[in-house]
């Protein structure tokens, strides 16, 4: 009980600190590279609570964020509706995914399951492409609100995603030190033993494919506002799916922190990157970080420190 | 049968074009000690796997306690008190010995949250109180079996179902496995035992069945069982 309520103190401080930054005005470019850093600790952490704590590997990041963006889009071209209804609109619709991703689970394990998210990204991306209405191939131009509660369009998004990130990184640290987050750890090291044991495998599972679903939902949500131009290619990128998944390992799977150090170290990374060399360097960086931690330290940064901790 | 803790009625198992248990029939009584073997392939792990919940029989029906679990998932059968060990250990790799035991008390043995004690008094039980703290892969191959039973353990069974815990074991390790089993039988809980090592199920069992290519071909008493020309038949051929 102390340890959620210290969690939550935390995560107040965080949110404080992050309007406090908004209110700063610093270089308008901070905000900017900032809100993509904190959406891909949302994006990071809730691929973690399929992917680290149950182990089961999620290659359709980008049909999980796009919906969240589409929706958002849907919503914003048909009834002008507010920013907290998109973000709670497109969870919910990326949730529903995830609960239909999860029940694959029952006939897909391993390597066939992640197969199978990655073939629902190419799916789901085409269906877009094909509906005009969205924009379809050529994308939608997408108009800010007038007059956001304060500071900045950017600045107030910036602030929007600090807290979302706080409410994903929170949620997920919850999972993982209830019940809920030991029988996942349970299921991802034997499946069978676990359901032999007592635990719900199905039901836990369905639990994790959903609620990860709707947080990277989520972040995906207040996409169409931050760049005001949506189109399939930059929705459905790559750049979420590599990174979803190379953030929490170079971090570290089996704790909350590791998603948030791989996102704050690689996200700055790259966004040092596409501002001194070029934005082409981005999944480069990825790439090679990726390679030398799965060699040098599979388990992250988080196993690196146990094992310096440990001699 | 009165007083049958488990009834298996006319189970059949096809995996495509093969049938690994053909109307299997058995009924094992509260507190009994209950021998099922049989050749390799003769379909003890299978019926097992439909008792445990792991497979779901094609016919027939399995009762349990008096409740009818034939189409019920493995983990709510655990909860009603049907434990299995694996024939191939199969810890929970990144959890400590402690934890393992955890996750059966936890979500089965209906201890939420509050499990340490009782941790502490099964692995003292069977030997492994010096190890908690290890994670699987630094134990060896006995304190793994040791693992499978004590994990079974906290789920807090009254059917204890130990598939091949014995096997590969030295003849000293094989005793300290069959003392633990006993002494679990003396606690009141009913256990089946799958075993190729004879000498153990002979001297453990107060009942035998013998399966041979999924039909049941005999039981009684360990002496019956010796003396059974169909059972030397189905072990050594013609």
């Amino acid at each position: 009980m102390r340890g959620i309520v210290g969690a939550l103190l935390v995560g107040g401080l965080v949110i404080a600190a992050g309007v406090g930054l908004a209110g700063a005005r610093v270089n308008p470019y901070v905000y900017f590279a900032g809100y993509v850093i904190l959406q891909y600790v949302v994006i990071a952490t809730a691929w973690n609570i399929l992917g680290g704590y149950a182990g089961y590997v999620n290659f359709g990041t980008p049909a999980f964020f796009a919906m969240g963006a589409y929706t958002a889009v849907l919503l914003i071209k048909s009834l002008r509706a507010p920013l907290p209804v998109l973000i709670v609109a497109g969870g919910l619709v990326a949730g529903l995914l995830g609960l239909g991703i999860g029940y694959l689970t029952l006939r897909l394990r391993g390597t066939f399951f992640s197969i199978a998210t990655l073939a629902l990204s190419v799916v789901l991306q085409t269906v877009i492409i094909n509906w005009e209405y969205v924009g379809g191939s050529r994308g939608l131009s997408v108009l800010r609100p007038a007059g956001p509660p304060f500071g900045s369009y950017v600045t107030f998004l910036f602030t929007v995603m600090v807290g979302l990130a706080v409410v994903a990184v929170l949620t997920a640290r919850f999972i993982e030190r209830s019940w809920i987050g030991r029988g996942l750890a349970a299921l991802r090291d034997n499946e069978e033993a676990a359901e032999c044991m007592g635990v719900p495998t199905l039901r836990l599972k369905l639990f994790a494919t959903t609620v990860s679903g709707f947080l990277l939902g989520v972040a995906g949500a207040p996409f169409p506002y931050y760049v005001t131009f949506v189109e399939p290619n930059s929705a459905f990128a790559l750049d979420y799916a590599v990174n979803a998944l190379a953030m929490p390992m170079i971090g570290g799977t089996t704790s909350w922190i590791g998603p948030v150090i791989g996102a704050v170290l690689l996200g700055t990374a790259q966004q040092l990157a596409t501002v001194t060399i070029s934005s082409e360097m981005n999944l480069f960086i990825v790439g090679v970080v990726l390679v030398a931690f799965v060699v040098l330290a599979p388990e992250g940064i988080l196993g690196l420190a146990r094992r310096l901790r440990g001699r | 049968m009165a007083g049958a803790l488990l009834e298996i009625d006319g189970v059949v198992k096809r995996f495509g074009g093969f049938t690994a248990l053909n109307r299997v029939s058995l009924s094992v009584r509260a507190g009994e000690r209950f021998g099922l073997i049989g050749p390799n392939g003769s379909g003890k792990t299978t019926l097992i796997n439909c008792v445990a919940g792991s497979l779901r029989a094609d016919e027939g029906r399995i009762v349990f306690d008096g409740i009818d679990v034939t189409r019920l998932p493995a983990h709510r059968r655990t909860r009603l008190g049907i434990a299995r060990s694996f024939q191939i250990p199969r810890p929970f790799t990144s959890m400590s010995v402690r934890d393992n035991l955890g996750i059966p008390l936890e979500y089965a043995g209906h201890a939420r949250g509050h499990t340490a004690a009782e941790t502490a008094e099964i692995l003292e039980a069977i030997g492994l109180g010096a190890k908690a703290h290890l994670r699987p892969d630094g134990l060896t191959q006995i304190e793994m079996r040791k693992l499978e039973l004590a994990r079974a353990m906290a789920a807090r069974p009254k059917l204890l179902i130990s598939d091949e815990a014995m096997a590969g074991l030295s003849s000293a390790e094989v005793d300290d496995i069959l003392a633990i089993l006993l002494r679990l039988n003396g606690q009141g809980i009913t256990i089946i035992m799958i075993e190729h090592i004879m000498r153990a199920v002979m001297r453990f069992s107060e009942r035998i069945v013998v399966l041979d290519a999924g039909e049941r071909i005999a039981e009684g008493t360990p002496d019956e069982i010796v003396r059974n020309p169909a059972v030397e038949k189905a072990y050594l051929g013609e």
